[in-house]
């Protein structure tokens, strides 16, 4: 997998956190920080968290096939 | 209004494979191009993210793979590995390094910046920069090998995230500024002397300005930094963070409006001529365009920000693919955030020119704040440092061209009581 959070967007809700521990954390208040190449067997719990952000924050897309575009 | 001319393109190069260029390619499917779309790139990885280099990635948090999402059925092909190095209008062609050419019907310019170099640095030995995976990679390589003192030159972002970085990593971090405060020109005084304050309790050894006189190798990995006031510093790693230089040079020769300040584009992203006029199917996006803001009267921006390269790359593209009908404006108000020491600063509009500043939520010895920058009697710009929610209020209104402060019932304050605002 690959992940991105639009952290412009983020405003620490936090929701990623619990959706996906082992791959969103949160530092201090509001320091966001996360795997942006988790492996694939986590891909249920990082589109939960997808889905779980208030904001609409997280990308996250399954890695290209290699040589393909 | 402006109207898109011509037929149809049938093949869209990019130039530029990052994140604005990945943006314009997802954009150009998303508006239904069906065509070929080509991204050239100078590195050899698919487009990737930067702010983790800095953050995570430095501390070792993360892996430096960070790739970024792509939709499996874009279709897209890449020219990876190979710089470009001239833009032909009148043919409608890029050259690329390698002396191949491609033909395109449109093109977008988004090859962005690289870090400023110290004067004279091989890119090996003890000096780095950090901006592209390789550069975290081979600083990621150095600092796990726990040099007794790192130097960071520099007091922006690069610098002061990276100084958090290495710190936080347990290593011993002397950060030299040639400003009285670190981010003064980003954020003014008040907020420097803030990250100033919180980096010093962090245990950098900061030190405000001051100048370098020198770097000297000092042999392997070692060097001794020179500071113009006679103190010489011994280090095994110094990051040298003195900010960014626009990729413009290949475009020399190709008639476009170019300057150190980027590409000079119109709303539509659109390049122009150095008399202004439109230059048929060139478009330009991201770090490297500097492009008139409605927001602040037409002035010309151009800035480094992530928010930028997305939204920029997307209405370029949304423009590109138009075939006849109204062009798309890029209407943006600057944004962008950083991690320090713990903390998330973030930043709505543009604080160039500001004279004042006000905390209007919150207090600066808590950490957490909301503060504006007024110029004359409008509100440009708003900084929230662990108050991110409050944020979305003040954009809006800095984006409406509200009065200093934009709303009082929302003030937590005594009063209203902004202060004269220092950016140098």
């Amino acid at each position: 997998m690959k992940v991105v959070v639009d952290l412009n967007r983020c405003q620490a809700y936090a929701q990623c956190v619990y959706a996906a521990p082992d791959h969103f954390a949160l530092e201090g208040a509001e320091v966001l920080v996360y795997d942006p190449a988790p492996g694939d067997a986590a891909r249920a719990e990082i589109e939960r968290a997808v889905q779980a952000c208030p904001v609409r924050a997280i990308t996250a897309f399954p890695d290209a096939a290699p040589g393909a575009a | 209004m402006s109207v898109a001319a011509g037929s149809p393109p049938r093949r869209i190069v990019v130039v530029g494979a990052s994140l604005c260029g990945l943006s314009a390619a997802q954009a150009l499917r998303e508006e239904g191009f069906s065509g070929e779309i080509v991204l050239v790139g100078d590195e050899p990885e698919r487009p990737y993210d930067r702010p983790p280099l800095s953050k995570q990635v430095l501390r070792g948090r993360c892996g430096p793979d960070t790739t970024l999402p792509c939709r499996p059925d874009l279709d897209l092909r890449f020219r990876l590995g190979t710089a470009a190095a001239g833009l032909d209008p009148r043919a409608r062609r890029v050259v690329l390094a390698d002396g191949g050419t491609i033909a395109y019907d449109r093109v977008l310019i988004a090859t962005g910046t690289r870090a400023r170099p110290w004067p004279g640095d091989p890119g090996s030995g003890p000096l780095h920069t950090l901006r592209t995976r390789r550069d975290a990679e081979r600083l990621g390589a150095r600092l796990a090998d726990r040099p007794r003192r790192v130097v960071v030159v520099g007091g922006g972002f690069i610098g002061c995230e990276a100084a958090a970085s290495i710190r936080a990593m347990g290593l011993d971090v002397t950060q030299v500024v040639r400003e009285t405060v670190p981010l003064v020109q980003a954020l003014g005084d008040a907020v420097g002397a803030m990250v100033a304050e919180v980096a010093r309790g962090a245990g950098v050894d900061l030190l405000t300005d001051r100048g370098i006189d020198g770097i000297e190798a000092a042999g392997g990995e070692t060097a001794v930094v020179r500071l113009d006031e006679g103190r010489r510093i011994e280090t095994g790693c110094v990051l040298v963070a003195l900010g960014a230089v626009r990729n413009v040079e290949w475009l020399a020769g190709a008639g476009l409006a170019v300057s150190d300040a980027g590409v000079r584009v119109d709303a539509e992203c659109r390049a122009l001529t150095p008399d202004g006029r439109v230059v048929p199917d060139v478009f330009a996006a991201g770090d490297v365009a500097q492009w008139p803001s409605a927001v602040y009267g037409g002035a010309r921006l151009a800035v480094e920000h992530w928010g930028n390269a997305v939204a920029q790359g997307r209405v370029a593209a949304r423009n590109m693919a138009a075939a006849g009908g109204p062009l798309a404006r890029h209407d943006h108000l600057p944004d962008f955030w950083s991690h320090l020491y713990g903390l998330t600063v973030k930043l709505v509009g543009v604080p160039d020119g500001a004279d004042r500043f006000a905390v209007v939520q919150g207090t600066l010895r808590e950490r957490r704040f909301v503060g504006i920058y007024g110029a004359g009697e409008r509100t440009v710009a708003a900084v929230s440092v662990d108050s991110a929610r409050w944020l979305p209020a003040y954009r809006a209104a800095i984006a409406e061209g509200a009065p200093f402060p934009p709303f009082t019932g929302a003030l937590d304050q005594p009063g209203f009581a902004p202060h004269p605002l220092a950016t140098a």
